[in-house]
């Protein structure tokens, strides 16, 4: 039997993308694949004047959604915060017949200044990555979607220098086809760490 | 001539005197003109007898004053006010007629006088509260408005009263009662014998006929001030000669007064509907303008002649009974009027300002007392201390409002400011109703505000109203249009005239004359935004400035620049361009020009020198602004712990 193809949603969050050395070339990547839909939020809300309408409808056309942007302060840019609290309605993502989002899938596509050896107790951020992402993984519970773990790039600073972005991208074409094809391994994904720690053992064969 | 001139400029020179120390002190107009018409009248002797003529014509005030009133009414708030009028208004007459009556009675009176007397002195003074209330600006309070639906009710009651009371008549008093069934107020036609006819339409016609002709000159009244005052009023706005809209007006007001006259109705009552009909035109608050000066005059006369015309030869002789009369009354009238607040539930200070402010006789009490007299209804012995009962309530009238005053201040300490009535008269007020003041007024519609839009072109503000929105025609920068829109009231004011020099003008005098309306203006260039500037407006909107910093930004985009950094790029150059010229207003200096105000021309050159190097591509104030935000740390590794912002990167 063949599954119908996922239909993937990447909202893009970057406020200051001419310095942007990762997140410019992923971005790129991410709008020339077939199965997503991507939405520059700050170049189509320059004024955060988001229109609800058009991101809820957005949202219903779509089985999975992906935060991509830089981590800031551990979390999002402002606009995909404004986007959360306007987006997400009582009543549609929530509440008493908010099941628009029931059953879709949800996670953050990050990248971040620090490495990775400074998420943890020993390091200076103190927690885990997915401890600080909590509140994404409990929004994700609230509207009934899916949390699987974030998608990340480390110590994204010095990334380019060290030539890790080609790579980085690399993987992020594989995910996002294993996603379309049906071929991610729904369970393992949620308790993973990252999503890239190893995405072999994520993937079923590849077609 | 002389004598004519001699009396003008005593009775002038008297209002002019008497009503600014008045207003001084706290006392309002109307104790001012009644002051100057005592001195002038009894005390000093200047004027006389002819006060009682002059009394006549200046009650043609009151007959404005309602047409005054009728435009603030739109048919549907008269609709809304019925219960009061009838139940109030309606009881406040018929329980004060019959109390007088029955005091008349005790006093030894024939009923048919005692309840003449009552019927006279029912009534309140409309002109001296109407006149307080709205000085005093108490007109939209709760108290202000159940003391108009009652004085309303009087009005209209006047009508039937005077069908009422030559059925009074006693024939003892004269072998012959000639009644014509018409106001005093305005044809007063004298002495009528059995060869003499006042001009009149009903005339010798019979019942059925008469209320034809009544019910159709109502009819004329309302269909045509409906349909005809609208391209009247048009004709006469393309000529652009402001007194010939004041000659429209007065006409307007005399004609209508004339036909009610003939046709044996009230004036008052006919241009008060007129005034209601009128109340949905554009022309409404420019018919208010210009009558109102005259209108205020009139009513000046007419209270100068009350005071003139106290006789105190009689008031002397029997001193104590006419006093104590005058404040019988006004105590009775007060004790029933509390009656009636606790029954209609009018509560705290509104129950003050309703039960003093009508607990005296009134103009129209004049009028009936003298058509009374002429019907033989009430005999002249007792008709002149009925007068100067009258005239001594109204002169104790602004007394109680110095009472009310007085009593508000205390009431105010304990208890908490009540939940008040929101006054109704329009919060904003946008002059210049083109591309620009259109737009303001509809976003303030939008959020629910009640905005009164006034604009010199006739053909502008009646396509408008086709559209439903609604707006006035007349020149805003006159102070009295001002004025009737109510810029005392109004909380803010949008100043969108096409005219340069007259928006500065009108920020000028608003700024002058109410400093606690904010203003919002619309510069035309950076000229005009000092000088607007300069007479005091402070939220000054260049019309051009934000459309042109929209097509920058488009113009970025198009270049390729992100929707984002473009966004920021035009906020930092309006902020920056707004504080330039905000620097350069306040040096501005309309007495000199500015080539030679020297620091004016320092601050430009600075500034110019800026825009120079931004467009030689040097790094400026600009580029630092735009470019902050969202800066990562610096590259260089170290290895130790950075700071917390070093997470705001990639």
């Amino acid at each position: 039997m063949l599954e119908p193809r996922r239909r993937i949603l990447v909202l893009f969050a970057h406020p200051a993308q001419s310095r942007s050395e990762v997140n410019r070339p992923l971005a790129r990547a991410t709008r020339r694949l077939e199965a997503v839909t991507f939405v520059d939020l700050y170049a189509e809300y320059p004024t955060l004047d988001i229109d609800i309408d058009v991101e809820q409808e957005r949202l219903l056309r779509h089985d999975v959604l992906v935060f991509m942007c830089p981590l800031y302060w551990y979390s999002t840019p402002a606009i995909l915060k404004e986007w959360q609290d306007l987006v997400l309605e009582y009543g549609f993502a929530y509440g008493p017949g908010g099941t628009a989002l029931a059953g879709k899938l949800f996670f953050l596509a990050l990248t971040t200044g620090g490495p990775e050896r400074a998420y943890g107790p020993e390091g200076y951020n103190t927690w885990p990555l997915r401890d600080l992402l909590r509140p994404f993984e409990q929004t994700a519970n609230l509207c009934r979607m899916t949390y699987l773990a974030p998608f990340v790039l480390h110590g994204a600073r010095h990334a380019a220098e060290e030539g890790r972005v080609g790579t980085h991208i690399a993987e992020w074409r594989r995910l996002i086809a294993a996603l379309e094809e049906g071929r991610l391994d729904i369970d393992a994904a949620r308790t993973a760490d990252r999503l890239n720690a190893d995405l072999d053992l994520l993937l079923a064969e590849e077609g | 001539m002389e004598g004519i001139l001699f009396q003008a400029a005593i009775y002038l020179a008297a209002a002019v005197l008497a009503v600014p120390l008045a207003n001084r002190f706290g006392f309002g107009s109307v104790l001012g003109y009644l002051v100057a018409g005592v001195v002038i009248g009894p005390f000093l002797g200047i004027v006389g007898a002819e006060t009682q003529d002059l009394q006549h014509y200046a009650e043609f005030g009151v007959v404005m004053m309602l047409f005054l009133i009728g435009l603030e009414l739109e048919p549907k708030t008269l609709w809304a006010m019925r219960v009061r009028l009838v139940g109030l208004g309606g009881l406040q007459i018929a329980l004060t007629a019959l109390a007088v009556m029955a005091v008349g009675l005790v006093l030894g009176l024939e009923w048919s006088v005692a309840l003449a007397v009552g019927l006279v002195l029912s009534l309140s003074s409309t002109a001296i509260v109407m006149q307080t209330l709205s000085e005093k600006g108490w007109t939209g309070t709760e108290g202000g408005r159940s003391a108009f639906s009652v004085l309303l009710s009087q009005d209209i009651a006047v009508i039937p009263m005077l069908a009422l009371i030559p059925l009074l008549a006693l024939p003892e008093f004269a072998p012959y009662a000639g009644v014509e069934l018409v106001d005093g107020a305005m044809t007063r036609v004298e002495a009528h014998t059995d060869e003499h006819h006042g001009m009149s339409l009903v005339e010798g016609l019979p019942g059925w006929a008469v209320t034809l002709v009544v019910l159709s000159s109502v009819v004329v009244i309302v269909l045509g001030g409906h349909y005809l005052t609208r391209p009247v009023f048009r004709y006469i706005a393309y000529a652009k000669l402001q007194e010939i809209f004041t000659a429209a007006a007065l006409l307007l007001i005399v004609g209508i007064a004339l036909l009610m006259s003939l046709v044996g109705l009230s004036p008052a009552l006919g241009t008060f509907l007129a005034g209601v009909v009128l109340a949905n035109s554009e022309y409404r608050h420019e018919l208010e303008a210009n009558l109102e000066p005259f209108k205020g005059l009139l009513l000046g006369l007419f209270f100068i002649t009350v005071g003139a015309g106290i006789d105190f030869e009689l008031l002397a002789n029997e001193a104590g009974m006419i006093l104590g009369l005058a404040l019988g009354l006004m105590l009775l009238k007060f004790l029933l009027l509390y009656g009636l607040a606790i029954a209609f539930r009018i509560t705290g200070e509104a129950r003050w300002l309703f039960t003093l402010s009508l607990s005296q006789a009134g103009e129209f009490g004049f009028v009936l007392l003298s058509f009374s007299t002429q019907s033989n209804v009430i005999p002249d012995t007792l008709a002149a201390p009925l007068n100067l009962i009258i005239a001594l309530s109204m002169l104790g009238t602004p007394a109680l409002f110095i009472f009310f005053e007085w009593l508000c201040r205390r009431i105010e300490a304990p208890e908490a400011h009540e939940p008040d009535d929101i006054d109704d008269t329009g919060t904003v007020i946008i002059a210049g109703l083109g591309r620009f003041g259109q737009i303001v007024n509809r976003m303030l519609l939008s959020q629910g505000h009640k905005t009164v839009v006034l604009d010199y072109h006739h053909e502008l503000i009646s396509d408008l109203r086709k559209l439903g929105i609604e707006g006035y025609f007349g020149d805003p920068s006159r102070p009295e249009l001002l004025l009737a829109a109510g810029i005392r009231d109004a909380k803010v004011l949008v100043v969108a005239l096409d005219d340069r020099e007259k928006a500065v003008q009108m920020v000028r005098y608003v700024m002058r004359e109410f400093p606690d309306v904010k203003i919002v203006a619309r510069a035309y260039d950076r000229l005009h935004t000092y000088q607007l500037y300069a007479a005091g407006a402070r939220d000054i909107v260049r019309e051009t400035f934000d459309s042109s910093v929209r097509a920058g930004r488009y113009a970025l985009m198009a270049l390729g620049h992100h929707p984002l950094d473009a966004e920021r790029a035009a906020r930092v150059y309006t902020r920056q361009d707004r504080t330039r010229l905000k620097d350069l207003a306040q040096l501005w200096d309309p007495a000199i020009s500015p080539s030679e105000n020297e620091a004016y021309m320092q601050r430009t050159r600075e500034i110019n020198a800026e825009l120079n190097a931004s467009m030689k591509g040097m790094r400026t104030a600009f580029h630092d602004q735009t470019e902050r935000g969202w800066t990562p740390p610096p590259k260089g590794g170290k290895a130790k712990p950075e700071p917390p912002t070093s997470e705001a990167a990639e």
